[in-house]
């Protein structure tokens, strides 16, 4: 047997399904500009994904804003910290830290709930059940649910971003004894228009990712419980992988000279 | 178009498949199914388990795209219908799922409004009443239509699932395995409902089941599939004089005789 064999036939494999997914993504764009919305579902969608998971994205950014600002003051000598501190905070957490851990704590949360819910629609034919009562499940299901992650994870990243910046000032103002004021002044002067912009732009990119992963996972599922199971852990992995790849390319592009 | 292969009352087809195959890889489903349905007439296909007759009532929905051949309903080829052209079709057909897969997300009265919400259009209010009173048809009460799914028994699921099934009054209607996993006496029941509704809404309906007792009972004409064919179709009432040894295996359950079970797949 050519010993080229398997990684020829595990590379075909591959392609075959970026392939099926290049398709699923496309149809699922065009249905998104196509009538008829389901707006009850766009918005069970959005409670889902922008509200319930606030508790998520405001202890993750919360936390790894105080965390940040020990690191920093203890890598820095005294001279300067009160200004070097809040910039460190707020950049980090705008450009980088509130999309991509808001982005990963959401896949684990959504993306794993939207593959096993579809994945179980899939299996018990209810999605058959959809297309015998005259409904798209692309636009039933499909398109609600990436409508809802490419507008509400931003959402939350803002939020996350307030709350990020917020832990900063508790360490800062509390532990290190800064003064009050003179953090919030310098947290301001250091907050800058692109820093949020792009950390946004990567949120839509994240939530967009999120939901078109655990969706196509959730929607090519075969084969019971153990099918579902497996989509539910593809489409998390997949998920976050394709954010950090993304978190990269979007950072080139917006901050590379 | 109306068809020449119209059946013995002289109606015209409803649905009619010619010569469809369907297979998975190497593995031949359908082999050329020929069958056609006249209207208002309920056929019931029967066949062991992986005989191809769910694949068949796919191919027909539009769930699975047939390799060759054709399907044509109500004279007109809908083989190749998709996006909204399938959508409208669609709203001919009625069907009962073998779990009766109803949506797990929603209470039982806006699965059985379902059709009526997101197809037609209805009002909210006006599809509740309808979904009430189709609940009633199946033998159940108001208070059912609050609960959500999962609080329902197998025989309380499908009577919502036949529910949904008739909500839009379609003209069509498919039962796939209808009594399976049901007691017989609720498998009876499941089958007397099936009988009044369909008679009620004056619909053909094909229905696919290794259950003889249902088939006989649905059934005015029954079609008989094996090795992805149909193989003998005909009366209810000639079936047990079929001269067919395969259907004859069949209706008598024995284990001996010319089709020989697959144990393994492929």
């Amino acid at each position: 047997m050519n010993p080229l064999a398997p990684i020829g036939r595990a590379f075909i494999a591959f392609m075959h399904g970026v392939g099926h997914f290049a398709v699923f993504a496309v149809q699922a764009l065009s249905h998104c500009v196509r009538p008829p919305f389901y707006p009850r579902q766009i918005l069970r969608q959005v409670i889902d994904i922008g509200y319930y998971s606030l508790p998520v994205v405001g202890m993750t950014t919360l936390f790894t804003g105080m965390v940040l600002a020990i690191q920093a003051y203890s890598g820095i000598t005294d001279v300067g910290a009160e200004v070097a501190i809040p910039t460190i905070v707020v950049v980090a957490v705008t450009r980088e830290l509130a999309p991509v851990l808001a982005g990963l704590m959401v896949a684990g949360r959504i993306g794993a709930s939207m593959a096993a819910e579809i994945g179980t629609m899939r299996v018990t034919e209810q999605i058959d059940a959809l297309n015998t009562l005259s409904t798209n499940p692309m636009k039933y299901l499909v398109v609600p649910r990436l409508i809802a992650g490419a507008l509400m994870l931003p959402c939350l990243v803002l939020v996350g971003d307030v709350i990020g910046t917020f832990g900063g000032y508790l360490i800062g103002v509390y532990r290190l004894g800064f003064n009050a004021s003179a953090y919030l002044s310098n947290t301001w002067d250091a907050l800058e228009t692109i820093g949020v912009i792009s950390g946004l732009v990567k949120a839509a990119a994240f939530g967009f990712t999120i939901a078109v992963m655990g969706c196509y996972h959730g929607y090519t599922s075969r084969g019971g419980a153990q099918g579902v199971g497996a989509a539910t852990t593809n489409a998390v992995v997949s998920a976050s992988i394709l954010i950090l790849i993304l978190n990269y390319v979007i950072t080139e592009l917006f901050f590379s000279r | 178009m109306t068809d020449p292969q119209a059946t013995a009352a002289g109606r015209p087809a409803k649905i009619e498949l010619r010569d469809v195959h369907k297979a998975f890889g190497s593995k031949h489903v359908l082999n050329g199914v020929d069958l056609t349905i006249a209207e208002g007439e309920s056929v019931v296909v029967i066949g062991g388990s992986g005989t191809g007759k769910s694949v068949m009532m796919k191919c027909i929905l539009g769930l699975l795209k047939p390799d060759a051949g054709s399907v044509h309903v109500d004279g007109r080829d809908t083989t190749h219908l998709s996006g909204s052209e399938r959508d409208r079709l669609m709203r001919h057909f009625g069907m009962l799922f073998q779990g009766a897969a109803l949506f797990d997300s929603l209470p039982v009265w806006q699965n059985v409004a379902f059709g009526l919400t997101q197809a037609k259009r209805l009002a909210r209010a006006e599809a509740k009443d309808i979904a009430l009173s189709k609940l009633a048809a199946v033998g159940l009460g108001p208070e059912v239509g609050e609960l959500s799914p999962a609080e329902l028994s197998g025989g309380m699921r499908k009577r919502v699932g036949l529910a949904r099934a008739i909500a839009t009054e379609p003209d069509i209607i498919f039962f796939d395995e209808p009594t399976t996993g049901l007691d017989p006496i609720m498998g009876d029941v499941i089958n007397d409902l099936i009988v009044k509704c369909v008679r009620e809404l004056g619909a053909t309906a094909l229905s696919i089941t290794h259950d003889m007792a249902s088939a006989r009972k649905i059934a005015d004409r029954i079609a008989m599939i094996y090795g992805g064919r149909i193989i003998w179709a005909g009366p209810v009432s000639e079936i047990d004089r079929s001269g067919n040894d395969y259907v004859d295996q069949f209706i008598n359950g024995r284990a001996e005789g010319p089709i020989q079970m697959q144990i393994r797949e492929g």
